[in-house]
């Protein structure tokens, strides 16, 4: 089984096709970005990009991984972050951070596909990421800043 | 009062401790110190200078002993240091301390007493110090009870002072130059020729110098950083990916293991077949716990799939096996012999009511998870000599002594490393899940092995929030409400939690009225009792607490009773409350809401209010009839705790302690049957999404005096905000949580 991760090619050979990515990326792999919070697709802790779209790699067999996976880390750095995660940085939205990495996910993939979500695109995409600690109210205004600022290619 | 003042005041001497090769400065409250934590590993020529600040020949590190566990509590503590010491946070190395007596909470000590957080007075603030003793006999490095700021914002910033002010000695001596003649900027002394010499290097120098202990705290007016709008210092790593936490720990050939527990939450496993997971793919070890077994295996997938096959003979629950005996329970505790306590009884309000009760009504509230979003972990290195654990806890102390207690060595020689948590409401006040490792630890010698609980086995043995039930009456009389009588039953959460620790609880516990009791109103006949219902299911700090359950419950028979008075809920509210902080947030949420302007059909507000925690917080809930159901619109907020440290986390905090509390009041509730957690994941553990998140306004107020955090104050008006608000747009009176029992909300 061959694995691109964050444009670093794995071969995993000992390893079952019906791990889900998430725990191929976290326990193999060492890949820490993407979280383990419910493993049903209910929180969306664990979304990374699989060809630039946002999925549940909990819900993913390693086995049937069909393009390049990027993650979290590989999204951006803090040297040079994502518009996304420069977006995250400037509102302030981590409380405890823990759904952070899926939320930036979820919402870098929506952009991709929508540059100027309605305030209901926004609500649809981003409903499925549980955030226990409630940061709703600045992810909404991050995803509106991040926007701007990916329409204005600052 | 002054004399009282006067002691407290001098309680909080500096004092300092010679070492080998170095001093260490200390900020002590009782006249013998705890040895200080920090000396252990401390190196060669490097200075502690004080429990809070370690200072090398290569760097500064801020020690932050209350756990993050999202509430931004490094950030917080980085920065009361930091104004003093004159580093920037951004700059310099957090760590948070070793598990140490020398960290007590005093300030949770202010919530053990039977005095109301608005009284300051002599006898309160004396019965405060007194707590003070058990409190750090304890040694309760605790996080909880929005204690943080309380508790370290003079402690943090004189720690601060102290150890500049050490520095400046340290070069004063070195350089021949006046002490009055130097100053301090960015992690650096400066000579009066304008040379900068790094803190750093004068680590060594700074060991040999007798400790500066006379420091004035700088005033208020010049603060650059406490107050001030400032970047988390976490906040990069937790946009990046980047941000390690207990869930993430790596250590040397680590193994990874899962768990399997009697779903009846505390019961025994009579008997386990093993045989089809011992011959799964990566499992090296099937391992026994109390109340379970664990798998131990190459990683963490495996070793879950593992424990999922495993044949379990479970004992049955120890408490009442479906929910109708959990309630009976609580409806048959309204009883004298179980009356806990009775701290609020006016006027005669039996003569008051007899007969005469204008509302008589019960109200419910289930049992709740408090599921921060990364489950409960912990890796364990176990050895016959030593032992080490990784994990996000509130507990360090309880964590190292069960440990201890375990694997039979000494609490010195189990050395406890805090994690980063994802979030935690009080669940990391609890450590099961250390035990459990630890026990597993134990099998592999020498291997570390990180234990992650799947979500439905943290879910299913969650400690959740009380479940708890009240029975209100009141009369009202002219337009004005004059009568008031709240019983509240619910089984102690302080003699479950601390029962686990096997720490005493003796007398009443307050968190059966907290919430309640406590309230700044004057009715002339005003009584609030509270019933000791007997130990049900294993209950557990849930953020707020007591006043989680009791601000619904007082509130909402408050505004009940406005109504039925035919009065205004703010006007009236208002003209009862004796306490003036308290009416700044109501006015405050009135002025912000346009209250009593006109509204469109189908539309409603509520208004709530609930001192908790010394904190009075007010909300107003706006809500709109769709033709679907009803939307939670908008949410007007105001808190008032003595001084806003940062004013950021100021407002994440309000608006998540709001969306906590409205989500749970919505949607939430654990139900058990055949002894079990029927809510196993967040499918049927519901609580807030964003589309059904209002728009949160905030503010801040700063006139209350003492200093208070406000992790919880927000928690409790919000469920009684939101079913005052569903009654003025619906006419319907919701009584029991949660709501989507009888109304549908859409998003
Ligand atoms: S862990 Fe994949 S959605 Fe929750
Ligand atoms: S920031 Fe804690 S779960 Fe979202």
């Amino acid at each position: 089984m061959r694995l691109t991760v964050n444009g670093t090619e794995h071969t995993l050979d000992d390893l079952e096709p019906e791990m889900p990515l998430l725990w191929a990326l976290r326990d193999v792999l060492g890949v820490h970005g993407p979280k383990y919070g419910c493993g049903i697709a209910e929180c969306g802790a664990c979304t990374v990009h699989i060809d630039g779209q946002a999925v549940r790699s909990c819900q993913v067999p390693v086995g049937d991984v069909w393009g390049d996976v990027t993650t979290i880390e590989g999204l951006g750095t803090p040297g040079a972050p994502h518009p996304v995660q420069a977006a995250w940085i400037e509102a302030q939205v981590a409380q405890c951070g823990y759904c952070q990495s899926g939320q930036i996910m979820q919402a870098a993939s929506l952009l991709a596909e929508v540059p100027e979500p309605s305030d209901a695109e926004i609500d649809d995409a981003m409903s499925g990421n549980l955030c226990r600690c409630g940061t709703y109210p600045r992810i909404r205004a991050a995803v509106k800043a991040a926007a701007r600022a990916m329409r204005e290619g600052t | 009062m002054g004399r009282a003042k006067t002691i407290a005041r001098r309680t909080f001497l500096v004092g300092s401790v010679a070492v080998a090769g170095g001093v260490a400065f200390g900020v002590w409250r009782m006249r013998t110190p705890y040895d200080n934590p920090l000396m252990a590993d401390l190196p060669e020529g490097a200075a502690a200078l004080t429990p809070y600040v370690r200072i090398t020949g290569d760097a500064i590190t801020l020690i932050t002993p209350r756990a993050d566990v999202g509430q931004g509590a490094v950030s917080v503590q980085a920065m009361l240091i930091a104004e003093e010491l004159d580093v920037d946070p951004a700059q310099v190395a957090t760590e948070f301390g070793p598990p140490d007596r020398a960290y007590w909470n005093t300030a949770l000590s202010d919530e053990a007493v039977p005095f109301r957080s608005t009284d300051q007075g002599w006898l309160a603030e004396s019965a405060r110090d007194v707590m003070d003793a058990p409190m750090k006999f304890l040694g309760m490095q605790i996080t909880g009870g929005s204690t943080t700021v309380p508790d370290g914002y003079e402690k943090l910033r004189r720690a601060g002072a102290v150890a500049r002010e050490t520095l400046k000695a340290a070069a004063a001596r070195l350089h021949g130059q006046p002490v009055d003649r130097l100053g301090t900027e960015g992690s650096a002394v400066i000579l009066p020729d304008g040379t900068r010499l790094r803190y750093e290097s004068l680590a060594a120098e700074a060991a040999r110098t007798e400790p500066v202990t006379d420091v004035v705290l700088r005033d208020p007016s010049t603060w650059r950083l406490v107050g001030q709008p400032v970047q988390r210092v976490d906040i990069v790593a937790k946009s990046t990916g980047r941000q390690a936490y207990g869930i993430d720990e790596e250590q040397p050939g680590m193994l990874h293991a899962a768990i399997r527990l009697n779903p009846a939450q505390g019961a025994a496993l009579r008997g386990l077949d093993a045989s089809e997971a011992k011959a799964m793919r990566g499992v090296r070890k099937i391992v026994e716990v109390p109340g379970g077994v664990g798998v131990i295996a190459d990683n963490t997938w495996r070793a879950m799939q593992a424990a999922q096959a495993i044949k379990c003979d479970w004992a049955p629950a120890p408490y009442p096996a479906g929910m109708e005996g959990h309630w009976q329970a609580l409806a048959e505790s309204f009883t004298p012999e179980r009356q806990d306590s009775r701290l609020r009884d006016e006027g005669d309000v039996e003569a008051a009511l007899d007969g005469a009760a204008d509302i008589d009504v019960e109200y419910r509230a289930p049992y709740l998870a408090h599921a921060p979003l990364e489950p409960l972990n912990t890796t364990v290195r176990y050895s016959p000599e030593r032992t080490d654990i990784w994990t996000g806890t509130q507990v360090p102390r309880f964590v190292q002594g069960n440990a201890a207690a375990i694997t039979g060595q000494d609490a010195d020689d189990v050395h406890v490393h805090v994690r980063v948590a994802g979030g935690s409401f009080g669940h990391r006040l609890e450590d099961a899940v250390v035990r459990h490792a630890t026990h597993l630890a134990m099998a592999v010698p020498g291997q570390p092995v990180k234990l992650t609980y799947s979500r439905e086995e943290d879910m299913g043995h969650e400690f959740p929030r009380q479940i708890a039930m009240a029975r209100g009456r009141g009369r009202v009389s002219g337009g004005r409400v004059v009568a008031y009588d709240l019983g509240i039953a619910m089984p102690s959460i302080i003699a479950s939690q601390m029962g686990r620790q096997a720490i005493p609880t003796p007398g009443p516990d307050l968190q059966i009225v907290a919430g309640a009791w406590d309230q700044p109103f004057a009715i002339p006949e005003y009584r609030v009792t509270g019933y000791r219902a007997p130990a049900l299911a294993p209950v557990s700090s849930w953020r707020s607490v007591g006043a989680s359950t009791n601000g619904f419950f007082h509130d909402c028979l408050l505004d009940e009773l406005i109504h039925a008075a035919g009065a205004d809920p703010l006007e009236e509210r208002l003209r009862l409350c004796s306490h003036a902080p308290s009416r700044a947030v109501l006015e405050a949420v009135g002025e912000m809401s346009g209250w009593g302007g006109a509204l469109n059909a189908g539309q409603g507000r509520g208004i709530g209010f609930c001192l908790s925690f010394g904190v009075p917080c007010a909300q107003v809930v706006e809500v709109r009839e769709t033709g679907d159901g009803l939307r939670v619109a908008r949410v007007w907020v105001a808190a008032d705790v003595g001084r806003i440290v940062d004013p950021v986390n100021f407002e994440a905090q309000m608006q998540g302690g709001v969306v906590w509390g409205l989500g749970h009041a919505m949607h939430g509730a654990l139900t058990y049957a055949d002894g079990a957690v029927e809510q196993q994941n967040f499918d049927t553990f519901r609580s807030m999404r964003l589309r059904e998140c209002p728009e949160i306004v905030v503010r801040g107020l700063e006139t209350a005096g003492k200093i208070r955090g406000i992790g919880e104050p927000p928690v409790p008006p919000a469920a009684p905000a939101l079913a005052n608000a569903i009654f003025a747009a619906t006419g319907q009176r919701l009584r029991e949580m949660p709501f989507d029992r009888e109304v549908a909300f859409v998003g």
